[in-house]
């Protein structure tokens, strides 16, 4: 479902003495149906950054990076978008949210986006924030005001609206307390029994072994830092 | 030395308007640019009327003029002795003897025939002029047909008034093509314009234009589906004639709030007394009929 | 899929200055594409060639008609463009006042271009009128008040709703928030956001804004000196921006 070939990232930052940095190289795996795979290394690795590359968000310098049959590096923006829409699901890490939206829509949001019809959309999203323990009198609120806990489960609530045959998950369980990440870590193992093919970053270890079947060190693909 | 040429403008001048005036019959409606000459009366005196009247007069014609519908206000009998000086034609008041007759904001009542000529001052000719002030883009408006315009203006009345306030100046389509404004004439007289008889003829001479209405030309007032186009006017009858049909005018007769509404064609009404009818001004006279 | 419009190589000078040189690009039914740049970028040069209101010394811009097929709309009659200029296609300025008729009601701002397509019922017409003033949130008791009674951002508000009364495929926007007060873009935004949305539109949209641009744009194109430097998906330009220039833009930018 999921498949880089060969992927590598640079940063050139212009306005700072044109200095280049050479983020990952040659990256190149996988991830199949019902697969949860764990992207590791340490802080700086280049975890997020290859996240973000294989959801279209960074620009790629070179490879494939294959999501079903489209290549998105290659890929028109239309066909990124329409990938994002129906395809490619993503939490971030942290919630990035239109400001005023109230959370029903903002996790409605992606059904809309697919044209399913108003009510259903609310209706499903009414039964994943039950699920994560948002209470109702929140619903109608914008959660830019929220704690960081009720961000991220929102956060989580949105990405999880629409059944995506592969999602990106930057660090799900941050800021939650036991029991909800209970609740995340039940809807990642939904979501794999239903064959969608997952990427997580979870720098919590038990979190990562209940869920995923394999990891992959992105810090082995990162170049030495010349001395 | 002050003999003037026949009907004041020299002859090359009046084949100029002559040139506009057969291309604003060749195009019902559309708007002829003229070279408008100085004429012995200031702008908004009807010297646009009065280029047109001079350019289609002949010796053998009879000349009637009216102002408002009267013969006998100062504007009407100025251009009226205007014209018997400059061309020593033939005038009259009689309305079925005339061959040609200018008219200020008027349409007489008797219907024309086919051997007359009817000449309107035109103070302003673009209908569309109050909405659009530029003369660049009313110009494409015309060329393109693009007349959405127009009912706003309509629209905005019913929405101020409730209905369609425009009395006066009412903008109609001729033949299916040019939105026309027929001059400050009631919209009492509206359906009047549409396949008459006569040749109708329309000079602004500030603006510098010439339009004009070949015999049996379709006009059609402008209106919206749920707001039709109504010819009214005072709901009363002429109290000197006892005319039912005829466009009043209301006339304050003392300081008290006496007023008598009476037909604004005088020659028509003039010609209803000479038959004997008689309005309610008349003590003991029945209403005619 | 053909694309709803294909700009290709539109150049526009002014003497010797460039205003914009060699634009190309294709844009999808239900895009929605930002261009962004600082005054003097070319951006509204751009705009303006494309939507027919300035004549560009070369290039193309192919408009996929309804009833032909694409046509390239520098070389329509000025009938045909002034038709598309009133049915599928608007024009939103950055003044409000420059695309309302201000001694018209709101009722006959948004009428009219029901009226220049041909509508001839006065109810209808009206009740057409009240609802778009619902929908871009003007109180609907306010029909028959002049703009010139309107604040700003009402003003612009209306404006929108007289150019998509007509339900037009591509809407050109120069600015839309330009000198409105904060929370006022914002509700403005926000209404934008819901209708592009809603009515499937495909959109043009020109700001020196990048907080607009990401609010409502698919796709971006960063100008500089009458040239495109880079262009791509909205978040991949401000997130990730490849060229100095849009470096330097997205780096200005305070977050708040």
């Amino acid at each position: 479902m999921i498949e880089l070939q060969d992927v590598s990232k640079t940063f050139t930052l212009h306005n700072q003495g044109s200095a280049v940095i050479e983020v990952i190289s040659g990256v190149s795996f996988t991830v199949a149906p019902g697969e949860c795979v764990a992207l590791t290394g340490a802080s700086g690795a280049g975890k997020s950054t290859l996240m973000r590359m294989i959801y279209g968000n960074y620009l790629t310098q070179s490879g494939a990076i294959r999501i079903g049959d489209v290549d998105l590096v290659q890929a028109e923006p239309r066909e990124v978008i329409a990938l994002r829409r129906d395809v490619l699901g993503y939490v971030s890490q942290f919630l990035r949210v239109v400001p005023r939206v109230p959370t029903l829509d903002v996790v409605a949001e992606p059904l809309r986006a697919l044209g399913v019809p108003v009510e259903e959309a609310q209706l499903r999203a009414q039964k994943l924030l039950s699920q994560l323990n948002i209470p109702q009198r929140l619903w109608s609120l914008s959660p830019t005001t929220f704690s960081g806990g009720e961000q991220q489960r929102v956060n989580i609530a949105r990405g999880f609206a629409h059944a995506y045959p592969a999602m990106l998950l930057d660090e799900p369980t941050a800021s939650l307390d036991a029991v909800n990440r209970e609740i995340v870590l039940t809807l990642i193992e939904d979501a794999r029994a239903r064959g969608a093919a997952i990427i997580g970053i979870f720098h919590d270890e038990a979190a990562r072994s209940r869920v995923c079947n394999r990891e992959i060190d992105v810090s082995e693909f990162t170049p030495e830092v010349a001395a | 030395m002050s003999d003037y040429n026949f009907a004041y403008l020299d002859e090359q001048t009046k084949r100029m308007i002559r040139r506009a005036i057969l291309k604003g019959l060749a195009i019902p409606g559309y708007q002829v640019p003229f070279a408008s000459r100085e004429m012995p009366m200031p702008y908004g005196w009807g010297t646009g009327g009065v280029q047109v009247s001079a350019a289609v007069l002949t010796p053998d014609d009879t000349l009637k003029v009216i102002d408002q519908g009267a013969d006998d206000t100062t504007n009407a009998v100025s251009i009226r002795s205007f014209f018997e000086r400059t061309a020593e034609v033939e005038t009259t008041t009689a309305t079925k003897e005339a061959t040609v007759i200018q008219t200020r904001h008027r349409i007489p009542e008797k219907p024309l025939s086919e051997d007359q000529i009817l000449v309107y001052q035109v103070p302003i000719p673009e209908p569309l002029r109050f909405l659009e002030p530029r003369e660049s883009e009313t110009r494409k408006m015309h060329a393109l047909e693009e007349y959405g315009l127009m009912h706003v203006k309509l629209y905005e009345d019913i929405a101020r008034h409730g209905h369609i306030a425009t009395s006066y100046a009412y903008p109609v389509k001729v033949e299916g093509r040019y939105v026309m404004d027929p001059s400050p004439i009631p919209k009492f007289d509206n359906p009047k314009l549409g396949d008459m008889p006569a040749i109708q003829l329309f000079g602004a001479g500030r603006e510098q234009r010439i339009y004009a209405l070949p015999p049996y030309t379709q006009v059609v007032s402008l209106d919206f589906e749920d707001h039709p186009f109504e010819a009214s006017k005072a709901d009363q009858v002429c109290g000197l004639c006892g005319a039912e049909d005829s466009y009043l005018d209301e006339v304050i007769t003392d300081d008290k709030g006496g007023r008598l509404f009476c037909c604004s064609d005088t020659d028509y009404c003039a010609g209803r007394r000479a038959r004997g009818y008689k309005g309610p001004a008349f003590p003991g006279s029945e209403v005619a009929a | 899929m053909t694309p709803l419009l294909s700009v290709q190589g539109v150049t526009k000078h002014y003497g010797a200055h460039i205003g914009c040189a060699d634009v190309s690009f294709d844009l999808y039914p239900g895009e929605v594409m930002g261009i962004v740049g600082e005054s003097g970028s070319g951006k509204s040069t751009l705009l303006n060639c494309m939507a027919g209101h300035l004549t560009p010394d070369a290039g193309q811009v192919i408009f996929d008609t309804r009833g032909d097929g694409p046509r390239d709309t520098l070389t329509m009659s000025e009938p045909e463009r002034r038709m598309l200029g009133r049915t599928d296609w608007a024009f939103v300025h950055q003044n409000a006042r420059d695309g309302l008729r201000m001694g018209v009601s709101a009722g006959g701002n948004v009428g009219e271009r029901l009226m220049a397509v041909g509508a001839r019922h006065y109810g209808d017409i009206r009740e057409q009128a009240t609802d778009w003033l619902d929908r871009v949130e003007i109180d609907s008791d306010r029909v028959d008040d002049r703009p010139t009674t309107f604040s700003g951002g009402m003003q612009q508000r209306l404006q929108i709703a007289r150019n998509l009364v007509t339900g037009p495929r591509l809407v050109f926007m120069d600015e839309p928030t330009g000198g409105l007060d904060v929370s006022v873009q914002a509700r403005l935004l926000d209404l934008l956001r819901g209708l592009v949305r809603d009515m499937g539109l495909s959109a043009i949209i020109v700001t020196h804004d990048l907080a607009v641009v990401r609010l409502l744009a698919d796709r971006l194109m960063v100008m500089k000196s009458g040239r495109v430097v880079e262009a791509g998906l909205t978040d991949q330009v401000l997130d990730d921006p490849q060229h100095s220039y849009s470096q330097l833009l997205v780096s200005s930018v305070l977050q708040v």
